[in-house]
């Protein structure tokens, strides 16, 4: 009987997580990359042109882009989480430094649905 | 509280703080951080069947106290917090229902206890942007939830301390 109910939990979460990797999928190709620091707008730069950024001084992220992808190179935060993300170029992904409280995420483009949501 | 009852609790309190320490050494994924067994709720899922709500609720802060104050930093101790505290609260209600297993109420803990750290970085950043791991977070969740829950399930029946 207690098994019952527990597949039915288990059946609602993996519909949960379909339903919200179908909403929360990235897109095509972004044009533009949004930086925020600390929830305030710190810059956009487009894909489309090359250029390595340092975002931050005492606290940094070094972030690239290049071919029309970002990525954070090298970062002194602790946990290097934003430097193993790799590489961005899909709207709606996010490369995110949570102790520098650095998002970088990608915008533009059709079918930005994370746009939407945020 | 019994002589007893004082080295249980130390003793779980310890065996939780070694396995969360020993899944720190092991990272299950380099792309999606969060995503992790929950070893430790092996313990926590013990204390609240076998010890009761209280004693889980005093080992799952203890626990994270102690762990943010040795392995992590001031940041760490949010999430984790957050985590726990969620992550508790959905397993004694859905343990109180009396309609789920240990699994059930493993694979509900499991799945809360990454909410609670998506809304604190959601909060701490200002930003939207973490939705984007959630739901890979909720599938992880579910699998080592049910993982979790089975052997827990064992553990609540067959050791006696």
């Amino acid at each position: 009987m207690k098994r019952r109910f527990d597949l039915i939990l288990i059946l609602l979460l993996l519909t949960v997580a379909g339903v919200l990797f179908f909403f929360l999928r990235p897109g095509g190709e972004g044009q533009y990359v949004l930086v925020t620091v600390d929830g305030q707008e710190y810059d956009r730069y487009p894909l489309s042109e090359d250029r390595t950024i340092t975002i931050g001084e005492e606290d940094y992220n070094i972030l690239k882009i290049h071919d029309g992808a970002a990525a954070i190179t090298e970062a002194n935060c602790g946990d290097h989480t934003c430097v193993r993300t790799g590489e961005i170029r899909r709207s709606g992904e996010s490369i995110i430094c949570l102790p520098h409280k650095v998002v970088v995420k990608v915008i533009g483009g059709e079918n930005s649905t994370v746009d939407a949501v945020s | 509280m019994k002589t007893r009852d004082i080295a249980r609790f130390a003793l779980l309190t310890a065996l939780a703080m070694v396995l969360s320490w020993v899944e720190s050494l092991v990272p299950l994924s380099v792309t999606v951080p969060g995503v992790k067994l929950g070893l430790t709720n092996l313990v926590v899922l013990f204390a609240l069947y076998r010890m009761g709500t209280r004693a889980a609720w005093c080992l799952s802060l203890v626990r994270v106290l102690l762990v943010s104050f040795t392995f992590g930093n001031a940041f760490s101790l949010w999430y984790s917090l957050a985590g726990a505290i969620l992550s508790l609260l959905v397993m004694m209600a859905l343990k109180a229902t009396g309609k789920f297993s240990v699994t059930g109420v493993s694979v509900a803990g499991a799945v809360c206890h990454n909410l609670g750290q998506i809304l604190v970085a959601m909060a701490v950043l200002r930003s939207t942007a973490v939705a984007f791991y959630y739901p890979a977070l909720v599938l992880s969740g579910t699998i080592a939830g049910v993982c979790i829950g089975l052997a827990g399930g064992v553990l609540v029946r067959r050791i006696r301390i």
